[in-house]
């Protein structure tokens, strides 16, 4: 039996293509159906349905043998937990958008950053975050939130934040700008070393056929 | 709220069946290595950090707990790794020539859990042989990890083999330096292959290419001739294609895969390393490998490789055996006839237990099934009768 983790909501919809592109068709929808454990027309393969940052917990723990995580929850979870156990073989190029810097549009960056000021971070990304600024050498205090990152430079809850972006439109409508580009994003097939070592021939054939659908 | 029975996190007690298990299997191994000619050590708890770290990275550093010695003044840490005392041991206190092999068992003890669910006090076990550096040394230690699984009754173990070499050599000829290196050898680890991509851009096409298929390169042995076909000519990676072709031919096929991704120990490993898959296990059961440079810091380097394992984590893997249940007797210390008896038994390995005086009898369930009883003068063995 193989299990796959997946999110609900832009992950599953955008893995679904690929899936089906390996032969494999879900037979439940997540978003009308209220189970968790979602059975494919293979036998033994089957669906977890999972929060987004949990992925790369269940494929490390083995609860699932393969699984599809965004960069961003990836590189969160690596400065928590340590890369070991978890491979990451394919970029599925979904899911893109890049991780930035932003402040409100009157905020003066480049002489904060000059300065040297320390300035108060907003973010969910916390290590990420920790390490970007580490490496421009910024003296930053870092706010962990779990949403809405957008507001905390309008009510003086930071002076920046480091969030995701794909259009910029929750930017402009808040009145920020994004300084700073910290890397792009998208979502990673990630592999349980284990599964792949014990049961590596159906393991690879997934693999495999993501990595086709993903060049074709 | 703490109570006063509460453990620090990824700390446990280890409870009487659990223990029992743990010791047998210690006992099994210790044994098997001992009639295989390794010697037993037992390196101190704790060491300066000086000679318990050098030479192995950031990692162990990290994961030491250190304290001050109010003797010296000097920062001691408790060992998070054996291997390096026996390294120690063997390059500066045997001080042998020729071929030493040495065994280990004991507790240490990690500040950070090394793994999601892993105690911070495994207790490791593990055999080395110092002094040869041809590939024997590394078949023999692998054919003992085996033996030693499949006596603790993980027959169907998986054996994973790669070699530190080829990724070194490719480096090498790539003329990156050490920090880009060891951030290619961690994206290696873990075949991130978009990362690689990313890193690798200003390498030169053949060597870029070379290194964007090592993560590929893994399977049955059939991978060593496509590694053959497929990467530069090189006389270190040829050598070490043709150690792992050694290594893999000696075993049974549905037991080796190969992995020349499989890095571990940037600082450490040398050549050959090697890790234990057991199946429902989400990681590694053992590890072991070559690191040959390691002694050096301690006055000579030697050929040196072996491996190591968490005995706690292989025992909670094993199905438990039946309990071996004991036998009652009752308090009667002036009985001639029933001490020797019971003598008996417990020569024949039995578990005899004297029921103290005043307890009810049912509350000897949970360790014994059966009671000694006077039957027409005789002492015999009887289903316990709690009624």
């Amino acid at each position: 039996m193989l299990t796959l983790a997946l999110s609900k909501g832009r992950i599953f919809d955008e893995t679904m293509p690929l899936l089906n592109a390996a032969g494999i068709r879900v037979l439940e929808d997540p978003e009308t159906s209220r189970k968790l454990i979602l059975a494919t027309d293979k036998p033994d393969v089957r669906i977890i349905i999972v929060r987004a940052s949990d992925v790369p917990t269940y494929v490390q723990y083995g609860a699932a043998d393969i699984g599809v995580a965004g960069h961003d929850v990836l590189l969160e979870h690596d400065a928590k937990n340590g890369i070991d156990g978890l491979y990451r073989p394919v970029d599925l190029n979904i899911g893109r958008c890049r991780m930035m810097v932003a402040v409100q549009e009157d905020f003066d960056y480049e002489s904060a950053v000059k300065q040297g000021a320390r300035i108060r971070v907003a973010t969910k990304y916390v290590s990420v975050a920790r390490e970007h600024f580490a490496t421009k050498g910024m003296h930053v205090d870092l706010i962990k939130l779990y949403g809405s990152m957008e507001l905390a430079p309008l009510v003086g809850l930071a002076e920046a934040i480091v969030d995701l972006v794909s259009t910029g439109g929750t930017l402009k409508a808040n009145k920020l700008r994004a300084v700073e580009e910290i890397r792009a994003i998208s979502s990673r097939l990630i592999v349980n070393q284990a599964a792949l070592k014990t049961k590596r021939a159906p393991v690879q054939a997934l693999i495999d056929a993501f990595e086709k659908a993903v060049k074709d | 709220m703490q109570s006063h029975w509460t453990l620090p996190e990824y700390i446990a007690d280890v409870l009487p069946p659990e223990a029992q298990r743990i010791e047998l299997l210690r006992r099994l191994l210790l044994d098997t290595f001992r009639v295989h000619g390794y010697e037993l050590t037992m390196p101190p708890l704790l060491e300066y950090v000086d000679s318990l770290l050098t030479g192995t990275g950031h990692d162990m550093d990290l994961r030491t707990f250190k304290l001050v010695d109010q003797i010296s003044g000097r920062t001691m840490g408790l060992r998070a790794d054996i291997t390096p005392q026996v390294a120690r041991i063997d390059a500066h206190l045997l001080n042998r020539e020729g071929v030493t092999r040495l065994a280990y068992c004991g507790s240490v003890l990690h500040t950070l859990p090394a793994g999601l669910t892993v105690t911070r006090e495994p207790l490791q076990i593990g055999a080395e042989i110092y002094g040869h550096a041809g590939i024997e040394a590394d078949l023999e230690v692998q054919s003992l990890l085996l033996s030693a699984l499949r006596l603790a009754g993980a027959g169907r173990a998986r054996l994973d083999l790669g070699h530190v070499g080829v990724f070194r050599a490719l480096a090498e000829l790539a003329k990156v330096d050490g920090a880009t290196a060891e951030s290619l050898f961690s994206l290696m680890q873990t075949k991130d292959i978009p990362g690689l991509k990313e890193a690798t851009a200003g390498i030169e096409p053949v060597l870029r290419a070379a290194l964007l298929r090592l993560p590929r390169l893994y399977g049955g042995k059939e991978v060593i001739e496509a590694a053959r076909a497929e990467l530069p000519a090189h006389p270190r990676i040829t050598a070490a294609l043709d150690d792992l072709a050694t290594l893999a031919a000696a075993m049974p096929a549905r037991q080796a895969s190969i992995d020349l991704a499989e890095l571990r120990g940037y600082q450490y490993h040398s050549g050959v390393v090697f890790a234990a898959y057991i199946d429902g296990l989400p990681n590694a059961i053992a590890r072991g490998g070559r690191y040959d440079e390691v002694g050096k810091i301690f006055g000579r380097a030697r050929p040196a490789t072996g491996f190591s394992l968490d005995l706690r984590e292989l025992a909670a893997f094993i199905p438990s055996q039946a309990q071996s249940v004991g036998i009652l007797a009752p308090w009667q210390t002036a009985d001639a006839a029933l001490q020797a008896k019971i003598a008996e038994l417990r020569a024949a390995g039995e578990m005899v237990v004297h029921a103290l005086p005043g307890h009810d009898k049912a509350s000897w369930g949970p360790c014994c099934n059966r009671e000694l009883v006077l039957r027409k003068g005789a002492w015999a063995v009887e289903p316990l009768n709690a009624a």
